[in-house]
């Protein structure tokens, strides 16, 4: 009997353990950041590091908040890092050829135009004329770095004198730089980090609490089901990547203004962006996304690279522990996903209470209706 | 729909045809059904029974053809599932009804949700309802389902369940059930009976669409019969046997396969 209610605690506590969105993946951020303490301390004991991640991790989480809901729909976009580059270019032209003092708010308002506009197109592509969103989105991403590349002449685009400009410090700008914590200088807290986290939120309310999102999440689903249910699939697809496009966008205009410079690969992290979002939970099948998920996980795929360098490691096991990571947290993810930790432990109370048993599993109390029928 | 004007049936299909591409799934397809009228659908698999439900809750918009609800012409180019909704119908389909991966509170107000400002859901009234219609309605009492539980926990009858005590709390004029029955147990199928039995009861109307002629039989008013896009048959239930009902259908078969040599 003992272990009967000490297993029974220990269901009920994972079955509520596991209803915390993202937690598995949040105590992994904090493993993984606890290795890097020990193996490299004289870099992640000092806050310079972690700065740099705020700075460097928020376009990929922007791009990964937005791919999240992509891929609860059942779709996949693969053509946002040409809009990170095209998006950087059109605010880049803005400035350099426009007014240097609301030069930039157009460049704001014309990147993020071309983003929604890339991200419309590949919506009417998808929904409209029913082209599969792998093949839809990437030739998107071959056709928009083409114009790009094509727009820019190959070329970087210096952007002199932005870090002057308010809309640097309210965009990219740094907090608290330069106090005195411990005895050293505080580099800074970039801003970017926060905005991220404020458009993460919001994602989170728009996937979870808005009917935009709940029509995602029911098309990822069925779509069929989606659509006996009233929900108007086709437009929502348009929406999703619209969507989609626009927040590549804010990705783009972050990165080019953080830099100040307009690189034409300045998008190019398709493959991590995508690893974070997997990392995090949500799932290929679609019709479950984890806003969090997609939070903490960005945040370790964004820090592993650096991490891993910063402990020495022969750089030839960066992208081996790397991978060996990913593939632990995804593995960690199929095991505690929905109900599963639950159903683990529902599974070693049934092991340690088989000898037990006298009656047949149907008669049990967990149906009592049916057995006073 | 504000007010309510004497009309004597709750559905009428007038003519209508159905093309999906260059191939007709339905032609001049003419279905009454009266206010408080129970009409089985029959037919074969492919006989265009469900495009049929689908056309008359919005799903597909018929090639041609008129609609009439409760004695008013629908406008088709608008019509959609969300006016189906408002105009008082609701379906139950055999699987596509609920979202597998989504929790039980939403599957019962998407497509209609009650919403604070700017669309955001109001998650607390939605659950609210849900655990009323979940006590009272259908009567789900300690089984270890909530409202937070996911469709994909429930079995085949459970499930069934939801989408019933959905159309019921959406108190429609005419619920349509297209073969709510496949993969139920009997005792499930039995309670899908009886709540086709308390539509009748409660003055609504209903279609019904079932391969188990008995079922059908034992709860509909008349019976249409739908072959190849077709109505091929129009039978009042004090006209026939339930013998008599089933060598029809099975001779028509018959009847179409030596047409067919
Ligand atoms: N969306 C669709 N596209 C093309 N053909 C369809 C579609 N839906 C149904 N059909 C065709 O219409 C006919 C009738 O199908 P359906 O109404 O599902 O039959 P039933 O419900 O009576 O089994 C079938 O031949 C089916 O293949
Ligand atoms: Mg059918």
């Amino acid at each position: 009997m003992t272990t009967q209610s000490s297993t029974n605690r220990l269901r009920s506590l994972t079955a509520s353990l596991s209803k915390v969105e993202g937690l598995p993946i949040a105590l992994v951020l904090v493993v993984v950041f606890v290795a890097f303490m020990i193996t490299a301390p004289t870099v992640f004991l000092k806050p310079g590091i972690y700065m740099s991640f705020f700075e460097t991790i928020p376009p990929m989480l922007i791009c990964g908040l937005g791919l999240t809901l992509v891929i609860t729909a059942g779709e996949i976009d693969l053509s946002f890092p040409a809009v990170v580059a095209l998006s950087g270019l059109a605010l880049a032209w803005s400035y350099r050829n426009l007014d240097p003092i609301w030069g930039p708010y157009v460049g704001i308002v014309v990147a993020l135009a071309a983003g929604a506009l890339v991200g419309y197109t590949n919506g009417i592509l998808v929904a409209r004329l029913g082209v599969p969103s792998i093949m839809a989105t990437l030739a998107a991403q071959f056709f928009w770095y083409g114009i790009t590349i094509l727009l820019a002449g190959g070329l970087q685009v210096a952007l002199v004198g932005i870090k002057d400009h308010f809309l640097h410090e309210l965009l990219v700008g740094r907090l608290f730089r330069g106090q005195v914590i411990g005895g050293q200088n505080f580099p800074g807290l970039p801003v970017q980090a926060l905005w991220a986290t404020a458009l993460a939120v919001l994602m989170w309310f728009i996937l979870n609490r808005h009917t935009f999102g709940e029509a995602v999440s029911f098309i990822g689903d069925n779509a069929d089901v989606a659509r006996v249910m009233g929900i108007n699939v086709e437009r929502t697809r348009v929406q999703l990547f619209t969507l989609q496009g626009v927040m590549a966008a804010i990705a783009g205009i972050l990165l080019t203004l953080d830099i100040g410079v307009f690189y034409p690969t300045q998008g190019n992290y398709l493959l991590p962006v995508m690893a974070g979002v997997f990392v995090g939970g949500t799932s290929i099948a679609g019709g479950a996304g984890s806003i969090v998920g997609t939070y903490f996980g960005m945040y370790i795929i964004g820090s592993l690279e650096a991490g891993v360098v910063a402990t020495t490691i022969s750089g030839y096991w960066v992208r081996v522990v790397e991978g060996a990571v990913m593939a632990g947290v995804v593995v960690l993810n199929a095991i505690m996903g929905e109900g599963r930790l639950a159903a683990l432990s529902e599974r070693f109370r049934h092991w340690s209470t088989r000898e037990q048993r006298s009656i047949p599993a149907h008669m049990t109390m967990e149906k009592p209706d049916e057995v006073l029928k | 729909m504000t007010e309510h004007r004497p009309h004597e049936f709750a559905l009428q299909m007038v003519n209508i045809e159905k093309y999906f591409g260059p191939v007709a799934a339905l032609r001049n397809i003419n279905i009454q059904v009266g206010r408080n009228e129970i009409v089985g659908l029959i037919g074969d698999n492919g006989a265009g029974k469900s495009t049929i439900v689908k056309i008359l809750t919005g799903v597909y918009r018929p090639s041609s053809g008129e609609l009439y609800i409760a004695g008013r012409k629908v406008d088709l180019s608008t019509y959609s599932v969300r006016k189906a909704h408002e105009y008082g119908i609701e379906t139950v389909y055999q699987d596509k009804s609920l979202g597998e991966k989504q929790a039980l509170w939403r599957n019962f107000f998407v497509g209609r949700q009650i919403t604070r400002r700017f669309g955001f859901i109001d998650v607390k009234k939605e659950k609210e309802l849900a655990n009323e219609i979940m006590l009272n309605t259908i009567g789900f009492r300690g089984r270890g389902i909530t409202v937070d539980s996911k469709v994909s926990k429930l079995s085949g009858g459970e499930r069934q369940g939801i989408a019933i005590g959905r159309a019921m709390h959406f108190e429609a004029e005419l619920i349509v059930l297209d073969e709510p029955t496949v993969a139920l147990s009997l005792k499930e199928v039995q309670k899908v009976i009886s709540f086709v039995h308390k539509i009748k009861e409660g003055g609504k109307a209903c279609v019904y669409i079932s391969h188990a002629i008995h079922d059908v039989y034992e709860v509909a008013d008349r019976f249409v019969i739908v072959d190849r896009g077709e109505v091929v048959g129009n039978i009042r239930r004090s006209d026939v046997t339930l013998k008599e009902l089933d060598e029809f259908l099975l001779g028509y078969a018959h009847g179409l396969k030596d047409k067919q040599e």
